[in-house]
Order: structure tokens, then sequence, then C-alpha cells
């Protein structure tokens, strides 16, 4: 598509050093020479493309940009954020901004963090076979083979928290030879272990009683009357609670508590 | 990219007046924050905001005469993207109740709210959905939980005070009686905050805040929210439709100027979409990638300010944009890594800012202008005590080991798993080393003006998150963006749903105001290169660009 330079003096991440080694790449089989101190985004940018799909944060957390690559003299195949890699010599690389994972439909209240949940909505699981092609294609270094095997055995906790770090780029799914999507399996325990699993916070479900009875209107109705020297008084005023974590700190003041 | 021997002999600095701050630390002794006038002084001299040509007066539209940041002001007065003589507007695409012009956590919790209500849903996102600020927000959500030391009447105070007492006394008060109920239907979907073992939530301080009320998953609570709401979305197929890679263009008005539908863009094939609709959420999110004033950011990919140009083509006024958050700390090294969020939360847990000796020039949770403006001093000529890096840049430490000598062994990792990644991939260990950075272009304060129910004034069209402007005054405070996105997103969600359920079918879809507008362009005589929306930054080679050949149909 045609979109228009922004004219201001900047290249994003790729700004340019003064003396630039450049190495060879090779895009999707395709030969360009670039900066050896470019990620494999910056690069492709350099080489000349405009990039809409396999392209996200720019920050290491949305997944978008999951990228497959091969070095000339090693027969692994190799896996990174293309945001967050940066080139080598020689490498042959392809993007897979996008591959298809069947989601299961439910509804997360009421489903019972049980022993069969997991394989209830994904059956598939049951196909894993052990292998650890999934841990070595994890571009954060999660340990997805061991939460999927926490997940056979239906430790959802477990699950969640091996898979806590993921960005479901997809490349554990893209890779698996039991064609598992293991980042859905893994958002599904998350989510479980967050609504059924981990202790409900007491104190914010009675914060919020407090609100609907409308403890905090008149309060706040003062402070939207108040003239700008007053509110500026107050604010000036206001306790600070201490860095130092202190479970029995209370401010002196507890009006509008 | 580890630190070079240079920078590693410059850190034994850090490392030298360490020892003295963590002990102070502890004691709770602080450096002394800036008093308001002081704050005033800082930001006037220091801020990029108060730089000369960091204004211009928009001079088309309803705004007219408002100074803005000049790369705003430039694709405002842009021509449309459209040719609205080329777009058949009749044969409709896609016709919906609510329309949600954006995917990231406003547009999700806007249509999570619509399709409880009772609306057939549309989602038109420019990427995938959940590509967004919103996923790259690390530090927290700003909720006046804790009922023993605070509530929202403090929230309510601090948030005036970080926005300079400028913001919209009615938009803040929604905001923090809505953070808790907010915060608790996160938690019913199952978001994985941080807690302790009895379920009280983990809070801690930042930029601005009298109490502890920022909530947090690890160092990555907007990730953590975004996939959430995302998953959410994707469970109710049948009331929530979602085109991904599909940027809305220009809105679509009815034969009595209302909203009615917009015009996307399918950037696959490039070929244009109509979508009509009942009530349109306006939910685009900020403007980062427009390099405002040069700086790198933070920001996503998709974050051109496109919903600031279809409103404001439709006749919406736009409000604070004449203020620009800048994020006190990007990183600077390595250059790789260059514009990246390093979350305020190290500062919440108390990591010191300190110069090229060693020492701590500013109180390390000033609100996010003045630390920055504070920073962007340190580093300057007038003081010269920043620290230079090997890419001919220049910043100060966030000293991220100190944590782990306040807090015990292994804290920044635990605490810090995204970052403490990021790093590790260049060889550095940031709970031994401190962080080199510098303010990023970050936030987008203002935008399109709305009021506390979601609506605007045309009718028909809501809006919710970075795209408005108003709750945060002049500045920000961290931890109030992924509650802003929530709270304003689920609330556009609910009035546009109960707006639609209420109309009529809209008849006459046009793009007149369209016309209006470039027909005011050509009587002003402003000259343009230019079109609008953006949609995506181009960061292609420009050499390359230079020898794309146009080959003739």
């Amino acid at each position: 598509m045609t979109t228009q330079s922004i004219p201001v003096d900047v290249t994003d991440e790729t700004s340019q050093s003064t003396e630039e080694t450049l190495i060879p790449i090779n895009v999707m089989g395709r030969r360009y020479m670039v900066p050896d101190h470019l990620t494999i985004m910056t690069a492709l940018e350099y080489a000349g493309y405009q990039l809409t799909r396999g392209c996200g944060c720019r920050g290491g957390v949305c997944g978008a940009c999951a990228t497959v690559f091969r070095m000339p003299d090693s027969y692994r195949i190799e896996v990174g954020l293309a945001c967050q890699t940066i080139v080598k010599p020689d490498m042959f690389l392809a993007q897979l901004p996008f591959f298809p994972q069947n989601k299961a439909e439910y509804d997360v209240e009421v489903l019972e963090p049980e022993q069969g949940t997991l394989a209830g909505l994904y059956p598939e699981i049951f196909k894993c076979i052990g292998c650890g092609t999934c841990t070595r294609s994890c571009p954060q270094d999660i340990e997805v083979m061991d939460y999927m095997a926490a997940a056979i055995r239906g430790d959802i906790a477990r699950v969640a928290e091996l898979s806590f770090d993921c960005v479901m780029c997809g490349l554990c799914t893209a890779r698996c030879p039991a064609e598992e999507a293991q980042p859905l399996v893994a958002i599904l325990a998350r989510r479980l272990y967050g609504r059924h699993i981990a202790p409900r916070a007491a104190h914010l479900a009675e914060r919020v009683k407090q609100i609907e009875d409308g403890r905090f209107d008149e309060g706040i109705e003062t402070l939207m009357a108040a003239d700008l020297e007053a509110l500026k008084e107050m604010y000036v005023a206001r306790e600070k609670e201490p860095d130092m974590p202190d479970p029995d700190w209370r401010p002196k003041d507890k009006s509008h508590l | 990219m580890p630190y070079p021997p240079e920078l590693k002999e410059l850190i034994k600095k850090v490392e030298a007046t360490r020892p003295e701050r963590v002990e102070k630390k502890r004691k709770g002794i602080e450096v002394e924050g800036l008093s308001l006038e002081g704050r005033e002084d800082r930001l006037k001299k220091y801020h990029p905001d108060y730089k000369e040509d960091s204004r211009r007066e928009i001079r088309v539209g309803v705004s007219k005469g408002y100074a803005i940041s000049p790369e705003i002001v430039e694709i405002l007065e842009a021509r449309s993207r459209v040719t609205p003589e080329k777009i058949n507007v009749d044969k409709v695409d896609h016709e919906t109740d609510v329309l949600v012009i954006g995917g990231g956590g406003a547009g999700a919790s806007a249509a999570l709210m619509a399709a409880g209500a009772g609306a057939k849903v549309l989602i038109a996102t420019k990427l995938r959905l959940g590509d967004a600020n919103t996923m790259m927000a690390e530090g927290g959500i700003q909720a006046a939980s804790k009922v023993e030391t605070d509530s929202p009447y403090w929230h309510y105070l601090d948030v005036m005070g970080g926005g300079h007492f400028t913001n919209e006394p009615e938009l803040v008060k929604t905001l923090v009686n809505e953070a808790p109920k907010v915060l608790a239907w996160l938690e019913g979907m199952g978001a994985m905050f941080t807690k302790d073992s009895d379920g009280i939530l983990r809070t801690m301080h930042g930029g601005g805040t009298s109490r502890k009320r920022m909530h947090y998953a690890g160092d990555i609570t907007g990730a953590e929210i975004m996939r959430t709401l995302r998953d959410e979305v994707k469970n109710h197929p049948e009331k929530i439709d979602v085109l991904e890679f599909s940027p809305a263009v220009e809105l679509l008005l009815d034969d009595e100027g209302k909203a009615a539908g917009a015009v996307l863009l399918n950037l696959d094939t490039e070929e244009y979409v109509v979508v009509k609709a009942k009530a349109i959420v306006m939910a685009t999110g900020g403007s980062g990638r427009l390099h405002i004033r040069g700086f790198m950011t933070t920001n996503h990919y998709g974050a051109t300010g496109d919903g600031l140009i279809m409103a404001y083509h439709a006749g919406v006024p736009l409000v604070f944009l004449h203020s620009v958050q800048y994020h006190p700390t990007g990183i600077v090294f390595p250059e790789q890594a260059e514009g990246i969020l390093i979350t305020e939360k190290f500062r919440g847990a108390g990591a010191h800012v300190v110069n090229v000796e060693g020492n701590q020039f500013v109180y390390e949770r000033e609100p996010r202008d003045v630390e920055a403006a504070s920073i962007i001093r340190e580093c300057s000529t007038d003081v010269g005590m920043g620290v230079p890096t090997p890419n001919n840049k220049v910043g100060a430490w966030l000293d991220s080991p100190m944590l782990d000598i306040v807090h015990g062994p292994g804290y920044v990792k635990k605490e810090f798993p995204g970052k403490y990644i990021l790093f590790k991939r260049y060889d550095i260990d940031i709970s031994k080393e401190p962080m080199l950075i510098y303010p990023t272009l970050h936030y987008q304060n203002g935008g399109v003006e709305y009021k506390s129910d979601g609506s605007t004034v045309l009718e028909g069209l809501f809006a919710g998150g970075e795209v408005t402007g108003g709750v945060h005054g002049e500045n920000r405070l961290m931890g109030n963006s992924l509650l802003d996105v929530t709270v304003y997103g689920r609330i556009a969600g609910i009035s546009a749903t109960e707006y639609a359920l209420g109309r009529k079918d809209p008849k006459g879809l046009n793009l007149d105001h369209v016309v209006k507008y470039h027909t005011e362009l050509g009587e002003l005589g402003i000259k343009t290169e230019r079109n609008a929306p953006v949609i995506l930054p181009d960061y292609t080679n420009p050499d390359v660009k230079n020898r794309q050949v146009v080959v003739a149909p």
C-alpha cells in the first residue's frame, strides 16, 4: 500500500551509526546487504520492505513478528521475534505472521477448574508426543513442553505459572508435530487460574460495594467544587504512604476512606 | 550488545554511591520533590512542549486557532485518504449495531460491553486484535482498592495534581469511581494480577501517587489485560465480528448529519469496505508513531492518530493535544532496543535515577512530565551531567540493581521478568548493572473531546481511551492509561449500545463532510502533499524508495 514517509529525522530503532558494517541476509531466499547491528525487523525495512503484517509492538511483547531462520552451516531451525533478534551473516529467514489455531469458546465464569477442564476443551493435548520442539521454538524461553505435560495432568496452576510470559506468537504451534495449539491451552489455564484458583481480593469487592453505596460521592463533590487554590493546598498537604513496604501503615487523616 | 568498557567504567561510579543511597532509602530519606512552582519552572525550561516551534495553530476545521504539535497539525491540514466521489457508499459491505474502530484495550472493552448489552458488534482494527499500546503498557493499573489506606477521593486528588489541575473534573470523577469496578471485572475474567496468598492485591507507588494503588501482573500488566480481553472477545463470535488489517479511514454520516458508519481499508487487497452502523465507538488510541518533535517512541507500530483525523473531519473538537507525554525512562542503549519503555514500576519500587557521577538529581517519582524534564535538564549542556553512549546519545542511569539490595536478592528478576529477558538478550543483567535511559515519546494526553458518558458532539459517535482528551489534563499519571481504556472503553460501549438500539435505520450515508473539509482547505489556500489518516509509519529505507519503479497498468 502507499503510505507516506513521515518527514522527521528519525529512523526508529535503526538510528544509524556513522560506520556501518554490511552483512548479507537472505529474506525468503533473496539476498540483501544490511548493517550488522540491526534487528531482523529493521533490517527488512532497511532492505526496502514496508511492513504491514509481521510487525506489531516492536518491543517484544505482542507476538506479531514470529520469524524462523536457518544458518548455512547447521541443519537446525532457529526462531526469534523479528523485533528482538539481531541479524546474523548469511542467515535464511522467513516470517510467520499468522498461523491458524482453532480457539474453543467458553464461559470462564461457569467453567470449573477441574483436572479434565483443559482436555475437555482441547482434547488434542493427549496427542502430545513430548518431543520438546515447542520448547526449542519459543522465543520467550518458556518451558512449553512442561506446561503441556502439566495440562495433560490437569494441573491448571502449573500451566498458568509456566506460561505467564507467553506472547502468543504461534511458533510452537507452527512447529508442533502433534498439531497442538499450545498458547490457547495456556491462556485458558491462566484465565481459569485467575478466576477460580487464585484467592479473590476481598478488599476489592468491599471497595466496589462502598462505591456503589455512594460512600465517596460527597467527598469528591467537595473536591470538584473547590477553587484552584484550595485544591492545590489539599494536594500539597496529602499524606504520602512510605516507600518501604509497611502493611501496618495507616494515614493519620482517616477521612474519605 | 553488552555495555562496552567505557560504560562499565562509568557504572563503577553508580556502584560507589549505591550503599549510601540504599541506606537512605531504608531510613525513608528521599530526595525532596519539587514544589508546585518548582515543577512549573522545570517544565517551562526543559519540557519539549515548551520549546520554540513545539506548537502551531490549526488553520482549518472546528478547532481552528488551537496550537498543538506541528506533526499533528500537518496531518489535520492534509487531504483525506479517501476521494469521496470514488466511493460507492450505497453498496454496504457490513451492517451492524455498533461499529468499534480500534482493537486495543478500549475497543475490546467497548465491544464486550456492547455485546453484553445486546448489540451486534463489529470491530474494525488496523492490525491484529490486541495490537495496541495497551499490550505494551507494563507498570500497572491504578485503582483505590485498599479500604484502609486509600479511596477514590485520594485518587481524584492525585489525578488532578498530576494533570496540573487542568483535568475535566467530571471525567476524573468517573475514572476514579469506576476504577475498582473495572479491576473487579478484569479479576472476574481471570486476569492474573499479582496477589498475596490471602488474595490481597499487591500494589505500589507510581509517579505522583500519594497511596500505593498501582496494581500489576508482573511487568506485563497491559499484555495480561489485553490478552484476557482478546480471548474474551473471541469467545463471542456470534455477537462480535472482528475485521483485522482493516483500519477505518473516514466516518460516514447519514442524511441528518449523524455518524452512521465508516469506510475501512483492507490492507491486504487495498480495496475499501463500507460499514453501516447505528453507533460508532472511536477507540483508535494514540499517535507516538508520528514522532512528535523527532522523539523516539514507546508506541505500537499502528499508533498514528487516525481517530483524531476522522473525528475532526466530521466536526469533533480536539482538546489537550497541546501537551504530549514523554515517558521519563526509555531505553537509550543498546541501540537495538532504543525507545523501548522501561516501566515506571522500577521507580515505583524505589530505583533511583542518577547522573554520570552516580548522584541523584531528581526525586524518582515526580509526575512524568516533571521527571522527564529533569532528566532532559541533567543531560543538557546547561548541566552536562548526562552519560554519553557509544551511539552518540546521552542518558541517565536507572539504578535497578539497588532493588535487589533493598527488597532482597532475586527481586528484579521476579518482578520485572519482561525487562530482565529483554536485556539478557543483549548480555546485560539488570539485577547487576543499571539501565541507561532517556525520555521517550509515550502518550497522547489529549484527543477528541468527549463527555463522561462517552458521547461526543457528533450524534452517534462515542469515544474512549487514548484517542480522547480531558481526563488526564495536561499530564497523565502512570497506571491511569490502562484504567482509562478499560473504564471509558466500557462506558463508550454501553452508551453506544443504548443509542444504537433506540435509533432508526440510518439513511442516506455520505461523505459530504469530507468534501466540505477539502473545500475549506482549498478556500484557505492550504497546500498539502499529504493524506490522512497516516495508517502506518514508513521506515522503509529512503534510498530504496527513490528507486521504486512505478509500473504503468
